[in-house]
């Protein structure tokens, strides 16, 4: 590990801060940039391209796609609350196999890394999906949202059962291609996040997303009734930062060789660092896109610097430096 | 051409009735924008809580000048977001993402079109009255509110139109209720080929009911609750039919906010209908 440099006051802006290498790795997946869309806020990635060049980063997570095309649900699909905001999309999208002939054919011919995520009513649709991905070139990784109802088990969502969660995982793990690495995606709406890492780990999962949105309400005030469609939706934003770098914290000291996908609420390059101190090897920049649609590629190129002022001279070395045992580091007591 | 994300300074903050017009610097916006593209604002700074912005229909662009262009909108104050932005004061800035949406579609040869704005939906239509008129089109205005003070800019949109109706719910002025009760005159008075309008959804299904009854194309742009307003959350969508006859749930920010009046399935704007694309078949 090389040594931290820490340097207390503001660093004069125009002192050249060395070059710190980016690269990162998610299971087998290597990748030169370790910021990501998040799914759901990124679409496939054409629209964002607008703003910035989508090659630069990390890659595209994909907004979950099923089986089949889904309407969504009925609107009201936000409402914004005090540093974030509540969704209920209810997963609309255009269905896996118009997915693969468009979305993924472009992402394929921009040159873009791509991480396709996937979502399903069933552990048979989990599956299948991940067989019709299988011949597909040009995917990095595949996500697995796992945060929807079970329509078998009177929709209890499979992220908040350990053995609902593993029997999807497994489905993933045995039909998608054995080089594609699998990102279980988990919610932070369990009563111990690390029992089910735990599960999906074991299931064959090469990798954790973390978190996924927190379920919340508003009523209008106005109306008198629910705010959203939906009734009840997706907390998202820098409102839940604190409980995302919290489970990513708790999962990499259970499990410090799973690489995590870290996101909730990054809505800069310092934010982002928390999320790698804390144990992600990479992270996602979901709903601050919705403020500043060059986000991804601008909290890349802060976190590069957030890293370069604390002396780290590549991103690994500061993947969960938080965990370090009070004897480390050595400090440089010149540069104090 | 690709929308600009940028900083812009403000110019001058004006009261109009109800409203407020902000000035903006924008370079390069001008050039990119046409009548019914609208642009996102930030609101409350970089570290907001408030992190969604918020959506306003381009009123004026200029493209030259000591500013390097310049972009107007019109605010109505309807909670904490357009409350910040009619405090704002000159020589403030604001973060901009524009222009965006589908704007109108223009006439290839000169037609005779009718303008239907509420309140202050009327913004959009100045731009649309002078390039509708610069191609040779008739151009007949219809400006409707609650009452006289929610009306927005009815003096000077008369200079581009050849006839201008204006109407109030509390007939504080002009003709005493709604655009739709003089729309139908307006189309035969005029000889109206096409109607565009802007303004709440209650107002636009009604036109386009209109229009279509007397079989005038119709043209209608909407305001749908936007988080991104670029096309990658879906939260702003509504039941549309396509060319196939299919109704699909589509993003009225990249697909819209301008829709074919006969297109929108406006009585059902809210709900997801039973034969949409993908709609839920029960089970779930
Ligand atoms: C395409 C388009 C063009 C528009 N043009 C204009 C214009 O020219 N002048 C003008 O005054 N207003 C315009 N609006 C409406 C304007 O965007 C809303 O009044 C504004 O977003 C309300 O924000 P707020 O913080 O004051 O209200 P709040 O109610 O506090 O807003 C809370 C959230 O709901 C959203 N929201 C609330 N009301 C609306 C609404 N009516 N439409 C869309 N989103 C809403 C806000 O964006 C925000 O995310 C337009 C909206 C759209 C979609
Ligand atoms: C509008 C919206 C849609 C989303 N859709 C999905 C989705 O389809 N699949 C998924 O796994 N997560 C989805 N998410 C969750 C995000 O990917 C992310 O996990 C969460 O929002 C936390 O990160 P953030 O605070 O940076 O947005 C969605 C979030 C938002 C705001
Ligand atoms: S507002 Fe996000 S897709 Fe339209």
């Amino acid at each position: 590990m090389s040594r931290a440099l820490f340097t207390s006051g503001p660093l004069d802006a125009s002192l050249a801060l060395p070059a710190v290498d980016m690269a990162t790795s998610i299971g087998a997946f290597e990748t030169p940039a370790p910021v990501f869309t998040a799914s759901g806020c990124a679409a496939a990635g054409k629209e964002l391209d607008q703003f910035f060049d989508i090659t630069a980063i990390g890659g595209i997570v994909t907004k979950s796609v099923m089986l089949n095309a889904r309407s969504g649900r009925a609107t009201p699909r936000m409402a914004e609350t005090p540093s974030g905001m509540l969704n209920s999309i209810g997963l609309q999208g255009p269905g896996i196999d118009a997915f693969i002939e468009h979305d993924l054919a472009w992402l394929r011919q921009r040159g873009a890394r791509t991480v396709v995520s996937i979502a399903g009513g069933s552990v048979e649709e989990y599956g299948k999906l991940a067989s019709k991905l299988r011949s597909v070139e040009g995917i990095s990784a595949i996500e697995v949202n796992i945060s929807c109802p079970n329509v078998e088990d009177r929709g209890q969502v499979f992220a908040c059962d350990p053995n609902a969660a593993s029997n999807v995982i497994q489905a993933v793990r045995r039909n998608a291609d054995t080089r594609t690495p699998i990102i279980a995606k988990l919610s932070p709406d369990v009563t111990d996040i690390v029992t089910i890492a735990q599960a999906v780990e074991r299931a064959g999962a090469d990798a954790l997303a973390v978190i996924n949105t927190t379920l919340g309400m508003v009523v209008d005030l106005e109306t008198m009734r629910p705010a959203l469609g939906g009734i009840t939706g997706g907390l998202s934003g820098p409102a839940i930062r604190p409980i995302a770098v919290r489970c990513v914290w708790q999962i990499h000291q259970a499990l410090p060789n799973l690489p995590i996908l870290g996101m909730g609420g990054i809505r800069n390059g310092e934010d982002a660092l928390q999320f790698i101190l804390a144990g992600a090897s990479a992270v996602s920049v979901g709903t601050v896109t919705f403020h500043d649609p060059s986000a991804p590629l601008r909290v890349q190129q802060e976190l590069e610097t957030a890293l370069a002022r604390r002396g780290f001279t590549t991103l690994r070395d500061a993947i969960g430096y938080a965990h370090r045992g009070p004897d480390l580091p050595e400090i440089d007591e010149d540069h104090e | 051409m690709a929308p600009l994300q940028l900083t812009g300074q403000v110019l001058d903050v004006r009261r109009a009735g109800l409203y407020t017009v902000l000035s903006l610097t924008a370079p390069g916006l001008a050039e990119r924008t046409r009548p019914g593209h609208f642009l996102n604002i930030g609101i409350g700074g970089e570290e907001s809580a408030l992190l969604l912005r918020r959506s306003f229909a381009i009123y004026q662009v200029q493209s030259r000048g000591v500013y390097g262009g310049s972009v107007d909108i019109v605010v109505g104050v309807h909670g904490k977001g357009t409350q910040w932005l009619v405090d704002r004061r000159r020589h403030d800035t604001l973060s901009i993402v524009g222009p965006l949406g589908r704007p109108f579609t223009l006439p290839k040869e000169p037609a005779n079109c009718i303008l239907v704005g509420g309140g202050y939906g009327t913004a959009p239509l100045f731009m649309l009255a002078d390039q509708l008129r610069e191609r040779g089109c008739r151009v007949d205005v219809i400006a409707g509110a609650a009452t006289e003070e929610k009306l927005f800019g009815t003096l000077e949109i008369k200079r581009a139109a050849s006839t201008l109706t204006v109407t109030t719910d509390d007939g504080s002025m002009g003709v005493h209720g709604r655009v739709t009760d003089v729309l139908d005159d307006v189309i035969t008075r005029s000889n109206a080929d096409v109607v565009y309008a802007c303004g709440p959804m209650g107002m636009l299904a009604a036109v386009a009911e209109v229009a279509a009854a007397r079989g005038v194309y119709s043209q209608c742009s909407v305001e749908e609750s936007m988080a991104c307003g670029v096309g990658v959350c879906m939260t702003c969508v509504l039941p549309v039919i396509g060319d196939d006859g299919v109704t699909r749930m589509v993003r009225s920010c990249v697909e819209g906010p301008v829709f074919r009046g006969d297109r929108v399935r406006w009585s059902d704007v809210g709900t997801v209908p039973a034969d949409t694309l993908g709609a839920p078949t029960g089970g779930h």
